[in-house]
Parts: C-alpha cells; sequence; structure tokens
C-alpha cells in the first residue's frame, strides 16, 4: 500500500521565473564590488535580500521539476536528475573560481598604496596556492560573493532525500526541516570554512527557506491562500515591511536612532544573515505575502514583453547566476583598471543586465533547437515561453 | 511617530548637520557622513577639567608607513589641541598590524592602565573580516573591548574599516561592518562610520583611492581630514547644542 504522492503543479508560475529573474538582476547589482547602483537593491530598505528570494524560488521550483520527474518515472531517477543538478553547479562553481582567481591575481598585482598595507593582508592566501585550490575544490575556501553555489549545491544534496517525503507527506518534510533550524541555533551548527570560521550561509539555516518554497510547490500555497488574502495579514505584512524600513534608515541616519526604543535595540540584534534570522524570514514572507497580493498568477501582463527580459533570465538560473557573478568580476574590474565614474558604473550595470537577457535568450533558443534535433519531439510540457529549469 | 517619519526623513536627506568648524574643502564633502548622537560622558568632563587624555587603540589602518606623525591619531590631536584651547590633550597609541578585536581586547587592560584615557578610540574589523573571524565571537570582543574601558573610567568611540576598492572583492566587510553598527547602537557608542566618509571621497572624485601609488600624498590627506572628522565628532558630541549632539533636531 502506497500513499497516493503530493499533486505538483502542472503549469509553471510565471510568477517564480519573473522574480528569480529580477533576484538575479539583483544579485548581480550587490556583487560589483563598490557600484552606485546598488542602491536601487531591496538590501538597503529591510532586512532581507535578493538571496532569500532566489532560495525560497529555486526550492520551489525544484519541487515543481523533481516533483513531477518522480511521478513520471519514480524516486530513484528523480533522485539522480538532483544529483545530476547538484554536480553542474559544482563544475559550475569551480570554473568562477578559476576566473576569481585570474581577476584578482590582475588587480593585486598592480596594487600598491601606503593607505592599504592592513588591506594587503588577504592576498596571503595566494602565497600557498596548492593549499589554497584544494580547500576551494572542497568547498571550504570560498572567495567574497562565492557563496551562494556551494549553498546551492549542499541544498541540493539534500533536497534528494526530502523530495521523497515532500511528495508523500509535504507538511512532515516541512516540520523535519523546521527542527533543523532550530537545532542549528540550539547547537550552533554549521559547516567549517578555510581557513577559519564557518560558511556565510549556513546550509543548515537556508535549508529552510528552500524546503518552504518546495513544500508551497506541493500544496503549501493553496492552503495558505485563504491567509494571504486577509486584509489582517497583508496590514501586518505592511506594518512589518514599514518598521524594517525605519530601523535601516537608522543605519545610513544615525540621528532617526534616537526614536527606537532601547528594547527594541536589544531584541532584534543582531540580524544574523548567516544563519538566516527570524527577522530575515519574516521580512522575506511579508514581501512574499504582498507580491503575492498584488501580481495574481494569471495576470496578462506577465506574458507582455515588458516582462520577457526579467522572465528568461529566472527560466535559466544556472547559467545567468554564474554570468552575473562572471559578470561582476569583469565590472569591478572595469572600474580599478578604466574608470569608477558614477557613469561608468551605471553603464555598467546596465550592460551587464542587457549581457545576462541576451544570454538567457540564447539559452532558450539552443533549447528549442536541441528539441527539434533529436528524432521525434517530446510532449511539450505545458509552460510559459521555452520552459526553464529547476 | 510614524507620521512625523516621511517629513523626518526629508529633514535628515536635506538638512545634514551643521558644520561645527572648517576644514579644507576636501574633507568637509564627507562632513554629513559623520552623524552621532550619543554623548561621550568622561571625555566631556576631562575637556571641563582641562585635561584630556586619548588612547587609540588600532590596528594597521591607523598607521601609515611615513611615521607616527602622519597617521590620522598624531592629526586628531593636533586638531583637538587647537579648538581646544587651555586644555591640555594628550594622545598615546595602542596600534600594531594585523590584530584582530580579540586580540585588542587582551591588551587593553593594559594600555588602560599604563595611560588612563578618558577616551579611547577604538579602530577594529579589518583583520577580523580577512581572517573571516566568528562573527558571534567579534561581536563579543567589542562588547567586552567597551565594558573593559567603561569601567576604567573611558568613553568608546569606534572606527569602522577603510573604504578601499580594490580589495573588495576579496575582503567581505559586511558582516563585520554590520556588527559593529548594531554594537554601537546598542552600547551607545559613537561610530566613525570612516568606510562610508571614504567611499563618497571616492565617488565625488575627492580622492583616488584606486591608484596603485607608493607615493604618500594622497594617503596623508585622507588621513589628515579623517582627523579632523573625528575631532567634529568628538566637540560635537560633548556640546549638546551642537548639531552633532544628542536630540538636537
Amino acid at each position: 500500500m502506497v500513499a497516493p504522492l503530493a499533486p505538483v503543479p502542472t503549469e509553471r508560475d510565471l510568477r517564480l521565473d519573473l522574480f528569480r529573474g529580477l533576484a538575479l538582476w539583483l544579485i548581480f547589482l550587490d556583487h560589483i564590488p563598490s557600484n552606485a547602483v546598488s542602491w536601487i537593491t531591496i538590501r538597503n530598505y529591510g532586512f532581507s535580500d535578493a538571496t532569500e528570494i532566489f532560495v525560497f524560488i529555486s526550492g520551489y521550483t525544484a519541487a515543481f521539476v523533481y516533483g513531477r520527474a518522480m511521478q513520471a518515472h519514480g524516486f530513484v531517477v528523480a533522485a539522480a536528475r538532483v544529483l545530476k543538478r547538484a554536480w553542474q553547479i559544482y563544475v559550475a562553481h569551480v570554473f568562477l573560481f578559476a576566473i576569481y582567481l585570474a581577476e584578482i591575481s590582475y588587480v593585486s598585482q598592480s596594487f600598491e598604496n601606503p593607505l592599504y598595507t592592513e588591506e594587503m593582508g588577504v592576498l596571503d592566501f595566494m602565497k600557498n596556492p596548492d593549499v589554497t585550490i584544494m580547500q576551494a575544490l572542497l568547498l571550504k575556501f570560498k572567495p567574497v560573493n562565492m557563496d551562494v553555489l556551494p549553498l546551492y549545491i549542499v541544498l541540493l544534496l539534500w533536497f534528494a532525500p526530502m523530495l521523497w517525503l515532500l511528495l508523500r507527506s509535504p507538511s512532515l518534510a516541512l516540520v523535519t526541516s523546521a527542527m533543523i533550524y532550530s537545532f542549528m541555533w540550539a547547537f550552533d551548527w554549521n559547516f567549517p570554512a578555510y581557513p577559519n570560521g564557518s560558511w556565510a550561509f549556513n546550509p543548515f539555516a537556508w535549508q529552510l527557506l528552500f524546503i518552504f518554497g518546495a513544500w508551497c510547490a506541493l500544496g503549501g500555497a493553496q492552503r495558505l491562500q485563504r491567509w494571504m488574502n486577509s486584509p489582517v495579514i497583508i496590514g501586518l505584512a505592511f506594518a512589518y515591511l514599514g518598521f524594517a524600513f525605519f530601523i535601516t534608515m537608522t543605519w545610513y541616519f544615525p540621528r532617526l536612532g534616537a526614536y527606537v526604543p532601547r528594547v527594541v535595540n536589544d531584541v532584534i540584534y543582531p540580524i544574523d544573515k548567516t544563519n538566516l534570522d527570524v527577522l530575515r524570514i519574516l521580512h522575506f514572507v511579508a514581501l512574499a505575502v504582498i507580491t503575492v497580493y498584488f501580481v495574481p498568477s494569471h495576470w496578462p501582463a506577465l506574458k507582455s514583453r515588458v516582462f520577457w527580459p526579467a522572465i528568461v533570465c529566472g527560466q535559466h538560473s544556472l547559467g545567468i547566476f554564474c554570468l552575473g557573478v562572471f559578470l561582476s568580476f569583469a565590472g569591478h574590474f572595469v572600474f580599478t583598471e578604466v574608470s569608477n565614474r558614477v557613469v561608468t558604473q551605471v553603464l555598467v550595470s546596465a550592460l551587464g543586465i542587457v549581457v545576462m537577457v541576451a544570454a538567457a535568450a540564447l539559452i532558450s533558443w539552443y533549447r528549442v533547437i536541441e528539441r527539434q534535433g533529436t528524432g521525434p519531439r517530446p510532449p511539450a510540457p505545458k509552460q510559459g515561453y521555452a520552459g526553464g529549469d529547476a | 511617530m510614524t507620521r512625523r517619519l516621511p517629513v523626518l526623513l526629508v529633514m535628515t536627506m536635506l538638512a545634514g548637520p551643521a558644520l561645527a568648524f572648517e576644514h579644507p574643502a576636501e574633507c568637509q564633502v564627507a562632513a554629513q557622513q559623520v552623524e552621532n548622537i550619543f554623548a561621550l560622558p568622561h571625555a566631556g568632563k576631562a575637556i571641563e577639567a582641562k585635561h584630556l587624555q586619548i588612547l587609540v587603540l588600532g590596528a594597521g589602518s591607523s598607521l601609515l608607513p611615513g611615521g607616527v606623525g602622519e597617521a590620522y591619531p598624531a592629526r586628531l590631536q593636533r586638531v583637538l589641541a587647537e579648538k581646544l584651547p587651555g586644555v591640555d590633550v594628550k594622545l598615546a597609541t595602542d596600534v600594531k598590524p594585523k590584530r584582530t578585536a580579540v586580540e585588542m581586547v587582551k591588551g587593553l587592560p593594559t594600555s588602560l592602565a599604563a595611560v588612563k584615557p578618558q577616551l579611547v578610540i577604538w579602530q577594529t574589523g579589518t583583520a577580523d573580516a580577512i581572517q573571516s573571524i566568528d562573527p558571534d565571537q567579534f561581536s563579543q570582543a567589542l562588547d567586552k573591548g567597551i565594558n573593559t574601558a567603561r569601567s576604567a573610567g573611558a568613553d568608546v568611540v569606534f572606527i569602522n574599516q577603510q573604504y578601499s576598492p580594490r580589495t573588495e572583492s576579496m575582503i567581505a566587510l559586511s558582516t563585520y561592518s554590520d556588527t559593529m553598527r548594531w554594537v554601537a547602537v546598542q552600547q551607545e557608542v559613537p561610530l566613525f562610520d570612516r568606510f562610508s566618509v571614504m567611499k563618497l571621497w571616492a565617488d565625488l572624485g575627492t580622492f583616488d583611492l584606486y591608484s596603485a601609488t607608493k607615493k604618500l600624498d594622497i594617503a596623508e590627506r585622507v588621513h589628515d581630514c579623517i582627523g579632523r572628522l573625528l575631532a567634529d565628532l568628538i566637540l560635537g558630541a560633548n556640546k549638546p547644542n551642537e548639531p552633532n549632539a544628542a536630540g538636537s533636531r
């Protein structure tokens, strides 16, 4: 006797691709060091940032894609595909690491300035490349802004067994995930990093958002529907976003801090990004509630040309994410070697997004011709545009 | 309070604190980045008593290759002595490169006993970020340092990291600068936001912080401005009617 599997939605929700695409753009903007344009990104106006959006939607789409695979071909095939995906991401990470090494070797070669003798200490790791590269392959040494892909790899490795549970009892899977999150806080669990410390994105913490995304995909969102449309919840979400906005402003305008009671400061700080602070989760949930309320899934505009650039980026998230990391290195290179004027920063940011969209369009096109090339065409799934990745 | 918020925000962004003292224009452009709402009672009393002893606790970015007199601590002392006629302003340093906050706190009691300051200027966070020290450990070290200084009768002013555009893709500062900001708010310690000040100078083209050079000229001008703006923060904190001080707006 096998319990029936949880229903997997058959139609891809374009909102997921849209917001994942936007998150990829924001991550790109945030990852270019000293980028004036990063002032527009959401991390400056509240507690959470684009990483939360990316991880949640990745969990949602992973459940959508691999859930269907499990229903069609069984758990073993689905799990094997998840692991294959994790391997692809690992290869992508190592590739980016090589580019990173090339970039900083070049930038640091000519680097000499009496102001920055202390900061130059960071280059010490290049004195023993044997250890550094080995530690990078073990995912223990992760340069700045290269934390997301290793997190994604671990999340997928964990997702393979969780998929089985998610399709049998989504809620039990969510409870398991929440328990791991609580144990992480209670026992300080994290993965070790090199040369010391631990992972900047703690997988024990961030898996909660990934599994929560998967849970929402497998019927959780429908169950929450009744609550999400209630005016009380919408009001609370707005109030919380307002609160987070005000607190964030006190970081940039200390005078505003005089209006924050001491007890509030004692409760909220530190707002832990590594361990995905509850304040950050709440901020993401508040954003999600308001977004879902104002952007219905069958909103005709989603199929319009206006949103196509972001949607197509969101549909090829791994490739576009890696490209974004590469472009952010290139952007930093331009700032250091060519010009760092604000005009250049705006140009580099805009050009980077254009390149991301063009690349995503190219990947879509390849998908189409590959499908046409391989003999009898597989039944086309009901999707927007040219389909998409997990 | 919520109804006042938009007004307040607009005021904050438009007004900027009135300028306490005249400095070279290149320093002045960043003056509005230096905001502080916390008082420095020990230092205030010491200024009234005409004798202020300062201790600078720091790492490599509190030094310049040119010698002790060239870096911002000595420049701060000169400006303070000028702005506080009749007050005996002394400054000692406990500065060694590549030290983390934990390492600095270890040596702090000895320095406090030797120098007996009423004000500790604490520059930290860079070595911690380079070595990716556990953020909790960093935060606890900050708390411990503040408490140690306070129980020895000294106020604390934090100085956060430098803005260093070339190494930005190599050092993940944000966790450590956020931690410093939060500890400063909780402990009511003024934070001299050196990062934002220097970032503004770079964005406006005041100082070219990208240049690869062995020359000291820009480094000296940067340290001079930091010393001057730091002096404004310290003096503003002890004049309740100055725009830099608590509750004036």
